[in-house]
């Protein structure tokens, strides 16, 4: 038989290929071709008027212009990352505490499934619905204010107050997402080597000691990790803002992101000037990630990482 | 063991699809309300002599329409058998039926018979956008109403919608003159005295409007609920539109004044302090509220007045006419039934109204014909629904008629004659101002100085981020040089 023949010679290399073929498939219509028609429609100006298209005409870099100097594409930058950092900093210092407590074996804390489960609901909720009820909640005539008014003092226009706006969507984006946290940084602190905490015990380190100069640099890929995601989550947040300021950014537009800001030229069909911003937002978190990755892991040059690699020279775990 | 495992992964990836499916159609789709299955229809109309579609698709922005419709149309069974009757609703707020409907219009063509669009509503504001276009026919030439039809409306609501070619390109049944609302039970407390005469005279100018906001203050009430309460009492007196011939946004003075005005009424603690449709305004006006007034015109005091006035909603389909006993103990002590009561206020002003459109490639355009001519131009149906709703029917005749009729008053506004008022206010509407951008603009000025009236930015900066929403709104319109 000729297949017998061959036999030595076989390679199964095509398989991988063909099975590979659906992912890239789906990849390029869903993420390559999008991208690259957002690009080619940042350069034309192309909108609806009504119910006449007008365009597309081509305009070169004339979006990007109007964009960069002609619009307030610094004040949504600056809400948007205001935001995130108010809603960031609670969440990784509340999801480390609580990632130390469910990991640690002396606490012997009990009904830790349960605790991790409700932790984690808020995310489980749509965001959509999650903003709906804090708009309920916190509206002029909503269950709050009547508390307030029942304790005797004045009701507050939560939203009609910078602060309190930026505040609460914040609260809700840590609310949402401290969970998720906690489950990665648990994640992290289980990786860690029991005998290495133990050693450091012997040695007699405090156990904030212990947490500084062995926990903290053992996770740090994943503290990065987080960070990351985060950041890049934050300045995607939309959903959020957009429910709770039924789409008006707050007061004098100080709740406005970037993405909310994006969203309302996409709503008039503004397509050369939603190009030119989406292709702006791009590069700027691609900068972004780039920069805080090389400059956290490069920093990195500790035991750990040269200990993973002798790990993985030998053949890891 | 394995499997049961390949058994698990499947479960999960088919679970994982249909979900996808299902979230892809949710985002999709605005939601569509299926018709009553169990509408009796007791007589076939001997129609259609063509071959009609089989889907009567009408789009609007609320349910308004939809609830006269049931009663008026379909349940007189003058729906022939076999056609379905689709309803899409979308909101309106912040253009978003207009964007849902001007998607639908410009796929009308590819879209499957059963999916045309046959009828859509349209509001005052943009009216004009779908008048001057071809989405939208001639009421008279292609959907085939006569002018002996339409002879009874109310001139101003055919001219609204007349192209720049003259053809008339939509019907309504309704005209929309404003009025003001109050409280019988807050009047009799301020100026003493519930009768809507003398509320008229204490009321009659701005400046004595003042006045009793300042009397209404002293006793802890407020004048107004919200900021933009009073504005269309302005915005629909202006003297130009919004937009120029150069695409450039004109404030005009009329509007300038509100911003005074509601600026003045907010520092001094006049109104409360809400916006328009959200639900400390609808509170303001039910057994709760401490409110003098609301501006309301014709479809205001029936459709969201009495709703907001009752403490427990009234029984689906009851009306005045269906059941007045029933009605009348359904209504009786219910919330502040009755306490209301209407009077010309300080200006003459008109604010909103719907017209019917047939789209262009309808495929049902004898049924469109039947829907217009009973909704919008049978006296008898008008009249029906005046004397059932309250609402203000766009036949001068039969208005003038019920004006003048002793008999006839309104229960709910404690035995006022308001057609009297609303007939009289209806012959000064003018609505020659309005633009295709009113909507957009009308909601971005509320919205943008709302900060300034509370206080959280000045003046110039309320007006910059009004700018800005309009011109993220309409790529095509400018600031004033």
């Amino acid at each position: 038989m000729k297949g017998s023949k061959k036999a030595k010679s076989i390679s199964y290399a095509k398989w991988g290929y063909i099975f590979l073929i659906p992912f890239f498939l789906i990849y390029i219509i869903f993420f390559m071709i999008p991208v690259f028609s957002t690009f080619y429609n940042s350069f034309f100006e192309n909108y609806m008027s009504g119910l006449t298209q007008i365009g597309p005409n081509f305009v070169g870099l004339e979006n990007y212009k109007t964009i960069l100097f002609d619009s307030d594409l610094p004040k949504y930058a600056y809400n948007t990352l205001l935001i995130w950092i108010v809603g960031f900093i609670p969440q990784i210092v509340v999801s480390m505490v609580l990632a130390l407590w469910f990991t640690n074996a002396r606490l012997k804390l009990r009904f830790t499934g349960f605790f991790k489960t409700v932790i984690y609901m808020p995310n489980l909720i749509m965001a959509a619905a999650f903003s709906m009820l804090f708009w309920a909640l916190f509206s002029d005539i909503g269950p709050i204010n009547n508390f307030l008014v029942a304790m005797g003092h004045e009701p507050i226009s939560f939203f009609q107050n910078i602060n309190a706006t930026r505040g609460l969507i914040a609260l809700m984006n840590f609310l949402m997402w401290f969970g998720n946290t906690t489950i990665l940084l648990m994640a992290g602190v289980m990786g860690i080597d029991e005998s290495v905490l133990e050693a450091a015990q012997i040695d007699g380190a405090s156990s904030w000691k212990t947490f500084w100069h062995v926990t903290l640099p053992s996770i740090k890929p994943i503290i990065v990790y987080v960070f990351l995601t985060s950041l890049i989550g934050g300045i995607q947040m939309f959903d959020v803002p957009q429910i709770l300021t039924n789409g008006s950014g707050g007061p004098d537009r100080t709740s406005m992101t970037m993405i909310m800001y994006l969203n309302k030229h996409l709503f008039s069909k503004n397509y050369g000037l939603a190009g030119a911003l989406s292709v702006i937002l791009f590069i700027v978190t691609a900068i972004l990630s780039f920069i805080i990755y090389r400059n956290l892991m490069e920093r990195d040059s500790s035991w750990e990482t040269r200990r993973s690699k002798q790990a993985i020279k030998g053949g890891g775990k | 063991m394995k499997g049961f495992r390949r058994v698990i992964a499947l479960m999960l990836v088919l679970m994982m699809s249909v979900s996808l499916i299902a979230c892809g159609k949710d985002a999709g789709e605005p939601a569509t309300t299926p018709p009553d299955q169990d509408e009796p229809s007791p007589e076939p109309t001997p129609e259609p002599k063509q071959e009609e579609g089989k889907v009567l698709n009408i789009w609007g922005w609320n349910d308004e329409f939809q609830g006269l419709f049931k009663d008026y149309f379909e349940g007189k069974g003058k729906v022939p058998d076999g056609v379905e009757v689709k309803f899409t609703i979308v909101p309106n707020d912040d253009n978003a039926y207009q964007n849902a409907l001007d998607e639908a219009l410009l796929n009308q063509e590819n879209a499957a018979a059963d999916e045309k669009i046959d009828l859509f509503l349209v509001e005052a504001d943009y009216a004009l956008k779908y008048v001057d276009s071809d989405y939208t026919l001639d009421i008279i030439k292609d959907v085939g109403l006569t002018q002996e039809d339409i002879a009874g409306q109310y001139k101003y609501t055919q001219e609204i919608v007349t192209d720049s070619k003259g053809a008339i390109k939509g019907t309504s049944w309704q005209a929309t003159p404003g009025l003001f609302a109050y409280r019988r039970s807050i009047a009799k407390d301020v100026l003493g005295t519930d009768d809507p005469a003398e509320v008229q005279k204490a009321l009659s100018t701005w400046e004595d409007f003042y006045d009793v906001a300042e009397k209404a203050h002293a006793k802890g009430y407020k004048m107004l609920s919200g900021y933009d309460d009073s504005y269309r009492t302005f915005s629909n007196n202006v003297s130009q539109p919004w937009v120029d011939s150069e695409k450039r946004i004109i404030i005009d003075d009329n509007i300038l004044k509100w911003i005074e005005q509601t600026k003045e009424f907010t520092d001094k603690g006049y109104n409360n302090k809400t916006s328009l449709w959200d639900d400390a305004w609808a509170a303001d006006q039910g057994p709760g509220g401490k409110v003098f007034g609301f501006f309301y015109s014709t479809w205001g005091i029936n459709f969201t007045l009495l709703g907001n006035a009752l403490e427990t909603p009234l029984p689906d389909g009851l009306t005045a006419t269906s059941d007045p006993e029933a009605y009348k103990e359904a209504t009786t002590g219910n919330g502040i039934f009755g306490d209301y009561a209407v009077i010309e206020g300080p200006q003459n002003y008109y604010w909103g109204g719907s017209w019917l459109c047939a789209a262009a490639g309808s495929d049902n355009l004898e049924l469109v014909q039947e829907i217009m001519r009973t909704m919008t131009c049978d006296p008898e149906t008008l009249i029906t629904i005046t004397k059932d709703r309250q609402d203000f029917t766009n036949n001068i005749e039969a208005m003038e008629t019920l004006a003048n009729d002793d008999n006839f008053a309104s229960a709910f506004l404690g035995g006022q004659n308001h057609i009297k008022l609303f007939a009289e206010s209806a012959k000064g509407i003018d609505m020659s101002n309005i633009s295709p951008y009113d909507q957009g603009l009308n909601e971005g000025i509320q919205t943008a100085f709302r900060d300034y009236f509370n206080g959280t930015v000045d003046y110039d900066t309320a007006l910059d981020n009004f700018y800005k929403a309009a011109i993220e709104k309409y790529p095509e319109l400018k600031r004033p040089d």
